[in-house]
């Protein structure tokens, strides 16, 4: 099918980019297309207007901060999935940027339009929630900077407010000399949309005891979301298979799983409690060869 | 709205609705119409093309967003002349690598860019490559192969390069 018609800007300026938005609450941002295009295409969004912020100067790019790798909301997937600044700071993303879709979305989707869209399943926002980042947003006044895990507020919503456009992402560098990761996903084919995706970042000290613990889980929930209080009790623990799959499925119990005509909530908690230990401790076995020098 | 694309390295100065897919302006206003047009919505690769080089959805990009922006190189762009084949089209030929013809386009356009990127891929480097094009025609393998020759074919080419050209 083809989109209704609309009116099309490109400003090349931030502040005007928000004055369209400002002015007329039925225009929208578009940034790589590769959500918002489809919805055009099969008529699920109508908007007036598109304000197209791909030329803008300074929202794309990797930026080393002393504690965190900022990423502007332009940059491509397929530039984070190659980046190795992000390889050797923020190796989680690394890992979760092979699960967004296929290469070709990639080139073209952006960190921006992935987090905005706030879908549950999606890998850029699980990433940035299970280790605590912050978004900016930005309108024609000011600008502010929230934490991602009050960012989402449910499928497809978040605390974007009318004129704002997200301009960038933190995520947070450990600091710990053996840090492991661990991404896991189950999705229908390769490309598709995880059913079940679990991410995890752990640090263990010389013994191989966990001092740092950071846990997350996408598709299950209708956001992403942070399992701090489990990762928080594995801290001070030497991780055993028995022990983290039994944490796990206490984390797990109790959550009001999403429900879909393929995945009922009882196997997206099942596949959650699996995905979530395997995730665990392959972010500690990465660790540990770590602090063995085997890997870099 | 006038856009001006560049494609195939000729610049084009078209008139189109903002709502205009590329893939709608190569294949409406420029005539292209090797780019084929399949699901619309970004899943069955048929409408991939180059930007700048690497592979995109031409479905999924307004033709208002390559006003003045990347290079698009179609399936038309590939071959050395008109009438003629690319080392990558002649190996479908060779290897079977179609039947109806209508993920090829999309398929050639995906191996070019991988054999740009890796010119020793293996198997499961190709397979990963065109997991994101549909085929309902030929299983895949005889698409592998094609890819396999195409690969090893501009290998040859690339250390003898006079030779390959006579
Ligand atoms: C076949 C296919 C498979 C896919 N598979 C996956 C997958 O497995 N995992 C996954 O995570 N994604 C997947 N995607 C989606 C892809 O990752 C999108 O690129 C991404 O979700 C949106 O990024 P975009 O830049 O393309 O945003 P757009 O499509 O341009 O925008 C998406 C939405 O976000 C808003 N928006 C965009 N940027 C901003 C901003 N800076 N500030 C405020 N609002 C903004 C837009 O207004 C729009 O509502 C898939 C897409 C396709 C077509
Ligand atoms: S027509 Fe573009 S991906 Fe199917
Ligand atoms: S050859 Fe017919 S769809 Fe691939």
């Amino acid at each position: 099918m083809k989109p209704v018609p609309f009116e099309y800007e490109r400003p090349h300026s931030l502040k005007a980019a928000c004055q369209l938005l400002a002015d007329d609450e039925d225009a929208v941002i578009i940034a790589g297309g590769q959500t918002l295009i489809p919805m055009l295409a099969m008529r699920l969004a109508r908007p007036s207007r598109l304000v197209d912020i791909s030329r803008i100067d300074g929202l794309s790019g990797i930026e080393e901060q002393t504690d965190n790798i900022t990423v502007g909301c332009m940059t491509r997937h397929a530039e984070v999935e190659r980046s190795p600044v992000i390889a050797s700071h923020v190796p989680l993303l690394s890992a979760a940027m092979p699960w967004v879709g296929h290469a070709p979305i990639r080139v073209r989707g952006t960190i921006g339009g992935s987090i905005a869209n706030a879908d549950p399943s999606a890998e850029v926002p699980l990433v940035l929630v299970t280790l605590d980042g912050t978004i900016t947003l930005s309108n024609a006044t000011g600008s502010r900077t929230i934490p991602a895990r009050s960012f989402f507020s449910g499928p497809m919503m978040t605390e974007i407010q009318p004129g704002e456009c997200l301009t960038a992402a933190d995520f947070p560098v450990w600091q710990h000399s053996r840090t492991g990761i661990g991404f896991r996903e189950i999705a229908k084919r390769h490309g598709d949309f995880a059913m079940v995706a679990a991410s995890a970042q752990v640090s263990v000290d010389a013994t191989g005891k966990c001092i740092a613990c950071a846990i997350g889980i996408g598709g299950v929930t209708d956001t992403p979301l942070a399992l701090p209080e489990l990762a928080s009790s594995l801290v001070g623990t030497a991780f055993t298979d028995q022990s983290v799959h039994d944490a796990a499925k206490a984390a797990t119990d109790n959550l009001s799983a999403m429900s879909d005509p393929q995945t009922s909530p009882e196997y997206r908690k099942r596949a959650a409690t699996k995905l979530i230990a395997d995730a665990l401790m392959a972010a500690r076995n990465d660790a540990l060869e770590t602090s063995e020098g085997v890997t870099t | 709205m006038k856009c001006q694309l560049r494609v195939n390295g000729e610049d084009h100065t078209i008139d189109v609705e903002p709502r205009t897919t590329l893939l709608d302006a190569l294949r409406d206003n420029l005539k292209l119409t090797g780019t084929h047009v399949g699901c619309e919505h970004g899943i069955c690769g048929a409408c991939t093309v180059l930007a700048d080089g690497e592979p995109v959805r031409s479905c999924l990009m307004l033709a208002a967003q390559a006003d003045a922006g990347p290079e698009i190189t179609t399936i038309e762009g590939l071959s050395t002349a008109p009438g003629e084949l690319s080392i990558i089209q002649d190996a479908f030929c060779e290897a079977h690598g179609l039947q109806c013809g209508y993920c090829t386009p999309g398929m050639i356009i995906t191996a070019s860019a991988l054999l740009e990127r890796n010119a020793t891929p293996n198997r499961d480097d190709i397979v990963d490559a065109i997991s994101a094009n549909l085929c309902r025609c030929t299983g895949y393998g005889q698409i592998v192969e094609a890819i396999e020759l195409a690969a090893e074919k501009l290998r040859q080419r690339n250390a003898s390069p006079s030779e390959a050209s006579q």
